[in-house]
């Protein structure tokens, strides 16, 4: 009964497909060769920071901190233009004015976050370490 | 005056309500956007817990003692491979090439299933030495976040796998089309956020 059913349903599916044509609107926009693109740079900009780690390369862990989060941004950035295939063009620019949206909300909760707990444990009672261990 | 019936002989008006079709996928692609979007701020919210917890080791391990940069590396890569294997199979949908997409699908299963297989190895490690989500507020945000994300990994690959009988049974329709499409999006997000997690986490954590 069922088996009757699919290949109805399937060819009334795919000739839905075919009215609306075989071009994608959206389409997947990327080609082998920025999917590749974007792979390459995306290998470049993660050996950096895990070769800045774990070979110590720079004396100054917060310098090395500012690199290699800088190194996580250009990537992000990447993989938004070569992977998901960000532009300021696709919904009528809906889904940067998103992802702009998105970009400030998470600034805020990241900063805010951070700057407002960072010397809230000041303004605790001062326990040692083998106290805090007996905390439950 | 509104004159509501119609004059004799004359038929009644007709309407005909234009469809929109700004969207030529009825909007599913960019409704999906906004979901991924919504999901940024779930890890927003996780990394900036963990951003303030972070240091707080109640004298237990740090993540210096902790983590194994080899296996996140290892990780790291799969996760990329992963990305670009989703690409080839995208690539291979628009060519209507229904084996090969299937094939590309089922090699990005399998790097996230090893993904998700290490994960859980340094999981149960962690937890066999006694650093677990109890054991400090640093522990409970990192098992939170990274735990998070991996939730996410798996949830992908049953989508993933879900898809894969789907196209197999029903070819590669419009409707499948879209679906491959939200869950390349989903995908790639996730690859993202896991560039978050190794820097600021992983690399960070082991610095200090």
């Amino acid at each position: 009964m069922s088996q009757a059913a699919e290949p109805g349903l399937a060819g009334r599916s795919h000739g839905h497909g075919e009215a609306h044509g075989e071009h994608h609107p959206h389409g997947t926009q990327g080609t082998f060769r920025s999917y590749v693109t974007g792979f390459v740079l995306s290998v470049i900009l993660t050996a950096i920071p895990f070769w800045l780690v774990m070979g110590d390369v720079l004396d100054d862990t917060r310098l090395t901190g500012i690199v290699i989060m800088g190194f996580a941004a250009v990537q992000i950035v990447v993989h938004m233009i070569y992977f998901l295939h960000m532009n300021t063009k696709s919904e009528g620019g809906w889904t940067f004015l998103a992802l702009l949206f998105t970009l400030i909300l998470v600034v805020i909760t990241l900063v805010g976050s951070i700057w407002v707990m960072y010397h809230l444990d000041q303004n605790m009672m001062p326990m040692p370490p083998h106290e805090a261990l007996q905390k439950p | 005056m509104h004159e509501t019936t119609p004059p004799p002989g004359a038929t009644a008006p007709v309407f005909y309500e234009q469809e929109e079709h700004a969207h030529g996928d009825g909007g599913t692609l960019f409704g999906f956007w906004i979901y991924l979007m919504g999901d940024s701020l779930i890890f927003a919210v996780l990394f900036a817990c963990y951003g303030v917890l972070g240091r707080n080791f109640a004298a237990g391990p740090s993540g210096a003692d902790l983590f194994d940069l080899r296996l996140v590396a290892v990780n790291t890569g799969l996760l990329l491979l992963s990305s670009i294997t989703y690409g080839f199979a995208m690539l291979e949908m628009d060519r209507d090439r229904i084996d090969k997409t299937l094939a590309w699908l089922a090699v990005t299963g399998l790097l996230g299933a090893a993904f998700l297989g290490i994960e859980l190895y340094e999981f149960a490690h962690l937890i066999r030495e006694g650093a677990t989500p109890q054991r400090s507020a640093f522990l409970s945000s990192f098992f939170t976040l990274v735990g998070t994300h991996g939730l996410h990994v798996t949830f992908g690959i049953v989508w993933l796998v879900t898809l894969m009988v789907q196209v197999r049974r029903r070819g590669l329709i419009v409707e499948n089309q879209r679906r491959l499409m939200c869950l390349s999006m989903f995908w790639h997000f996730l690859d993202v956020v896991w560039i978050g997690v190794f820097t600021f986490v992983y690399l960070m954590g082991v610095m200090q």
